[in-house]
């Protein structure tokens, strides 16, 4: 039985979540795992290249329509070559690729799926996975029913990437997808610099929706001037506009990894804290003693944060 | 442009405990407070500023009990010219596969341009609904969709990806987006306007209405099981500061300075 992972291309590189699938494929046990790297002629298997001692097999998968590594023709090209290889599973990243092509792919060939899984396993002939729900309050068990081919997309950060000392082939297959495709790449583009950078902060004082109100930021700016650090904050703040989106913690926002978060009225999803959780100390201030952010953090402060920020700001600035 | 919404009434947990259902596979969601799922809300705002600029209309789609219906009203309130419930007694628990089926089949019996949802769902957070149900329609689909500019019949859409970057693609209509937070910011609606909204008329279909039978919604279903839920293996990491205000704010100050910061 064949494993398929799907590696994930971006700006001319794969991106590190491609290891972590391998990895994921590999501790299954079925059988040999092909990586598929998905590309324009050429392009395909120049990346293919980055993969040959840590895959078994490498397919890549070439055609102008997948230049970029687009999700323009992706799915389409995928579920023709799953189609024809029939591997007993698939595993691609619940990233912003993967929650793009990975459904459509699945639901073409029929195949059970699961999406954002942090681990998988294979018993009894079927597909576990766990995953979380409610925000991260829960982790789920979920178990795929028997099929020739079953999916799952996996969250980046969750499986270790495995040394490993393959010496894989690179396979050419041009993609088994024919145009004229309704959807269809233009371009990559970057969002302009903002004016300040977190990434560069000692220490971050961040604000989720606790915060309730633009207006009560200010509590925040206070306690992060006694502080020395400087203000970031959750998407959904930047969501409502309260912040610039240059002030943002999260997946699609920045990754920091200050000496010192302290992390207010943040529930902790997880797109935030995979942005985060390399942080030295980690402080966080909920009002719920069961938000995920607690799950992370070093120590907590189970309060009202219109309470605890000027009782902390003033004693930051006393240096009690 | 006649524009089709999906959209979910889900819990709102965040300040909750989670009671299990006596078999550990769902959460007793009964007593909870409900509104409508957050990618949903922009998924609404950008399909009514559509209706708003396009003219045309807008239908407005949500599996569930009565009990959901004030997400339905607030569509209304928004401007959707109509609101479809699908729901019967006999649906316990909805699974993707099932979901799609059902809403697949509701929005099939017209013709719409373009089809909206938001990306995920707060409550199990697959993310896989709208995927299905834009196979099931033969409609090209793309997730996280951040921006959305006309261009005749075709629509040039960013969708959001990680670090501040975005893809751009050219989509033919009619197709399937699912809408990321943040694309818009969605309007106010009153209470009074959703209230107002009560007496414009919700259409109600069953699974059999919709001309699913049980064994074809068990099979739509069948690809994927709960099989327990359960607490994180992360929760409870951090240890947690007791006592005053004042003996809690010198410890931070305290754990601050040892960890280098601070003035």
């Amino acid at each position: 039985m064949s494993v398929f992972v799907i590696a994930e291309p971006r700006a001319g590189e794969l991106r590190p979540v491609t290891w972590e699938l391998i990895a994921a494929g590999r501790a299954l046990g079925l059988g040999p795992v092909t990586a598929v790297v998905p590309g324009g002629p050429g392009e395909a298997s120049r990346l293919a290249e980055t993969l040959k001692t840590d895959a078994d097999n490498i397919i890549a998968l070439e055609h102008g329509s997948l230049a970029g590594g687009s999700g323009g023709a992706l799915a389409d090209a995928l579920a023709a070559l799953i189609r024809e290889r029939a591997p007993r599973v698939v595993l691609a990243a619940h990233s912003a690729a993967g929650m793009d092509f990975a459904p459509t792919v699945a639901a073409r060939l029929g195949a059970p799926m699961v999406t954002d899984v942090l681990s998988v396993s294979f018993e009894g002939g079927s597909l576990s996975a766990v995953r979380t729900v409610y925000g991260g309050k829960l982790e789920a068990k979920v178990t795929l029913a028997p099929a020739p081919t079953v999916f799952a997309t996996m969250r980046p950060g969750s499986v270790e990437k495995t040394e490993s000392s393959s010496s894989a082939g690179v396979e050419i297959v041009p993609s088994g997808a024919s145009g004229p495709f309704a959807k269809r790449f233009v371009e990559l583009v970057k969002e302009a610099a903002g004016e300040v950078d977190i990434t560069q902060a000692d220490i971050l004082v961040s604000v989720g929706r606790g915060i309730a109100d633009k207006e009560n930021i200010a509590l925040a700016e206070d306690l992060a001037k006694a502080l020395g650090a400087t203000l970031s904050c959750s998407r959904p703040v930047v969501d409502l506009n309260w912040l610039p989106k240059d002030r943002q913690v999260g997946i699609s926002g920045k990754t920091v990894k200050p000496k010192i978060y302290v992390a207010i009225g943040i529930s902790g999803a997880f797109q935030h804290i995979t942005a985060m959780k390399d942080s030295g100390l980690v402080i966080a201030v909920n009002k719920d003693h069961r938000a995920p952010i607690f799950g992370v953090a070093d120590y907590g402060i189970v309060g009202d944060l219109f309470k605890v920020l000027p009782a902390l700001t003033a004693a930051a600035r006393a240096g009690i | 442009m006649r524009i089709a919404v999906f959209v979910k009434h889900v819990p709102d947990t965040a300040e909750a405990d989670l009671v299990l259902s006596p078999d550990g596979r769902s959460v007793k969601t009964g007593g909870l407070p409900h509104q409508m799922n957050e990618w949903d809300r922009f998924a609404l705002e950008e399909a009514v500023r559509f209706k708003e600029a396009t003219g045309g209309s807008l239908t407005a789609f949500l599996l569930g009990p009565e009990e959901h219906e004030e997400s339905l009203r607030r569509c209304l309130a928004m401007g959707a010219d109509r609101a479809v419930r699908i729901w019967s007694g006999e649906l316990a628990e909805t699974n993707p596969g099932a979901a799609a089926a059902l809403l697949a089949k509701a929005a099939s019996s017209d013709a719409y341009d373009l089809y909206l949802s938001g990306a995920q769902s707060s409550d199990d957070g697959y993310g896989l609904v709208g995927s299905m149900v834009a196979e099931a329609l033969n409609l090209p689909f793309a997730a996280l969709v951040n921006k959305i500019e006309p261009s005749g019949g075709t629509l040039r859409i960013t969708r959001e990806l990680e670090g501040g970057f975005g893809e751009v693609l050219d989509v033919d209509l009619p197709a399937f987006l699912s809408i990321q937070t943040g694309i818009n910011e969605p309007r106010y609606v009153s209470i009074l306007g959703i209230k107002k909204a009560r007496a414009k008329p919700i259409d109600l279909s069953s699974p059999a209405d919709l001309g699913l039978s049980g064994a074809e919604l068990s099979d739509a279903g069948k690809g994927l099981s709960v099989t327990g839920l359960s607490a994180p293996e992360s929760s409870g990491r951090a240890e947690i500061w007791a006592g005053t205000m004042d003996e809690i704010a010198a410890l931070f100050v305290k754990a601050v300075g040892e960890a280098g910061g601070g003035k």
